[in-house]
């Protein structure tokens, strides 16, 4: 661009002055039309979360104003009676998920680990994304396999030696005769949310300064030392958002666990018989809910769980917000 | 600790030294063990899918309807997928944009990022309700609204994407074009998001990955159709591969199963290599922007 004004005024300097503006004038407009359409774009991601949680409660209307907060503890559920509860699926769901998480987070910690400080580089470039991979497996897939492969080994195998072994304990019952259980289901929401802790803790463990740990070494600390005492200590509150993360997507996963929990709308102690979630119901009785009452029940459900979920995501983002400032804190 | 000093005796850990050295071993292989294990799962539904989806895969079955084949079902998905990618990328695009050039770290900055991290933690069965009761309730399901709901999915996979790469591209490039006199909007198109370009199409690619293997909001918004001859019309159902995937899985007569598998794999292998292709195309991409 030449932009060297010319000393001599003249035809040709004046025309070059007027595309000049020409120029100045459009660059004014595309640099504001551009700032819009962002700025535009990023408020329609809050719009339309905001309406997701619009539509929802929306939806629920009817029946938060038929049967109210009562709706959360009511245990029945039966559609053909107008009767709806959520009691069973908020258990259910808090009971998968959380032992899903229970065997799930220290299996993902320890893949971190082992990623981030303990393979060797090479092993670490295959494995990884292949645990990434993991996570790419569609839930219906995962579901469905869980369905023909998962629930009848677990069945053969698994539920009678935990219950021979354990079966005091009352959640290990004696098992049923399908394997469809919220034991499977807890067993296929492990494997969905192991890869997502895993690589978020890897990525948390990467990012302890080497010479902090060099440091420990040269005291003497042997490897797991160095992991109990400065690895894990100064990366704790992020590992725990990953967890919390990982807890939501178990939460809100709606078709796998719809495809192995068995659907029963009954409660039990037992983790061997079978159950429902909030979003394995929704997902099974949506498509066939024709009374309208049904239909807002279902929307209440929803309801719950985006509650739940949204809490769940709120809590590790602000757990890892406060891990990123005592980060910046500690630079 | 131990009695006398022996110079003789080997160099070996020996009382709480060696208990220590064990605990240590110990973590390790049992982090090893969790490694594999997970390499393991993978490698076992992986295994059971193309082994069990195999017997299903011919050519019928990839090109004709039902009840023999899932021709509709694949073209069907690929036109909601596409839809879905025509909506969320340029809006996704344009939030990475945002975030990186015009916010300035304040209040609505830190929402933008907020609600992006909370649209990626929606259950996907909300998403389906929340479509639902926009497009399809009073009115009837359509493909158009099954792309409205993945397009939900892949926003902030796209926008968290593409702003991890255009925070990337180096500060030489934006300093040079701002030392020309070029303008903020002519920088950006010209400059930034040329540069940007394969970390864009990774992140795009990775979202679609995602996209085309969502159930949950199609059984809601997008379940009732027939498959036995393609559909194109998005505005009314559009026959897909997973809510067919989820439809057979239900029946109980092996020939239903094994079109699952074979629906499945087809399924899982777009997926695998678009994963693939997406993490090559990303690691080609950083090296460039490093070097």
């Amino acid at each position: 661009m030449s932009t060297a004004a010319s000393p001599i005024p003249g035809p040709a300097a004046s025309s070059q002055r007027r595309s000049r503006d020409r120029r100045r004038s459009l660059d004014r407009f595309g640099d504001a039309a551009l700032r819009a359409v962002c700025v535009a774009a990023a408020l329609l991601a809050v719009v339309t979360l905001l309406a997701v949680g619009y539509q929802v409660a929306h939806g629920a209307s009817p029946a938060i104003s038929q049967f109210g907060l009562g709706f959360v503890f009511n245990a029945e559920w039966q559609p053909n009676l107008g009767a709806f509860g959520a009691r069973p699926f908020l258990l259910g769901t808090l009971v998968s998920s959380l032992f899903a998480l229970l065997i799930g987070a220290p299996i993902a910690i320890a893949i971190g680990l082992f990623l981030s400080l303990l393979a060797p580089k090479g092993v670490r470039g295959v494995i990884s994304p292949l645990v990434e991979m993991l996570a790419a497996i569609p839930s219906v897939i995962l579901g469905f396999w869980g369905l023909v492969v998962l629930a009848p080994f677990v069945d053969r195998n698994i539920e009678p030696w935990l219950h021979d072994k354990l079966g005091f304990i009352p959640i290990f019952g004696p098992p049923q005769t399908t394997g469809l259980s919220v034991f499977t289901a807890s067993l296929i929401l492990t494997i969905m949310i192991v890869p997502i802790i895993a690589s978020i803790s890897r990525d948390l463990f990467l990012s302890v300064p080497r010479d902090v740990q060099d440091g420990a070494s040269a005291l003497g600390a042997t490897r797991w030392e160095v992991i109990r005492g400065v690895v894990l200590p100064s990366t704790a509150s992020g590992v725990v958002a990953a967890a919390l993360l990982g807890l939501g997507r178990a939460l809100g996963e709606a078709i796998a666990v719809a495809q192995v929990i068995g659907a029963g709308s009954k409660m039990h102690l037992s983790l061997f018989e079978t159950g429902d979630t909030l979003a394995a119901r929704i997902a099974n009785e949506f498509p066939g809910a024709i009374t309208q009452m049904h239909k807002a029940s279902l929307y209440y459900l929803g309801l719950i769980l985006l509650a739940i979920g949204l809490t769940a995501n709120l809590t590790a983002q602000w757990i890892g917000r406060r891990f990123d400032y005592r980060q910046a804190m500690a630079k | 600790m131990s009695g006398s000093f022996d110079p003789a005796a080997p160099l070996r850990p020996t009382g709480n030294l060696r208990r220590r050295r064990l605990v240590s071993h110990v973590a390790e292989y049992g982090a090893t063990a969790a490694a594999v294990a997970a390499v393991a799962v993978l490698a076992i539904v992986v295994y059971t899918v193309i082994s069990r989806g195999a017997a299903a895969i011919s050519l019928d079955f990839l090109f004709e309807g039902e009840p023999d084949g899932i021709g509709p079902m694949l073209v069907g998905t690929a036109e909601i997928v596409a839809i879905g990618t025509l909506i969320a990328a340029p809006i996704g695009i344009l939030i990475a944009v945002y975030l990186t050039e015009f916010a300035a770290g304040g209040r609505v900055d830190r929402l933008v990022r907020l609600t992006l991290d909370l649209v990626n933690g929606l259950p996907s069965i909300i998403i389906g309700l929340f479509v639902f009761g926009l497009l399809v309730n009073h009115h009837k399901q359509s493909g158009f609204a099954a792309a409205v709901a993945l397009s939900i999915i892949m926003l902030p996979i796209v926008a968290r994407g593409t702003q991890e790469v255009l925070v990337l591209v180096p500060g030489n490039l934006r300093e040079a074009a701002d030392a020309l006199g070029v303008s903020r909007w002519r920088s950006v198109l010209t400059v930034i998001l040329p540069s940007a370009t394969s970390g864009i199409v990774t992140a795009t690619i990775l979202a679609v990955a995602r996209a085309a293997g969502e159930t949950a909001p199609l059984i809601l918004v997008d379940s009732v159709w027939s498959g036995s001859e393609v559909s194109l019309d998005p505005f009314g159902p559009v026959p897909n591969i997973p809510v067919k995937i989820f439809r057979l899985s239900e029946e109980a007569n092996p020939e239903a199963l094994t079109q699952a598998w074979g629906a499945g794999l087809v399924l899982l292998s777009f997926i695998m290599f678009a994963g693939l292709g997406a993490r090559a195309l990303l690691a080609r991409s950083k090296r460039r922007m490093a070097g």
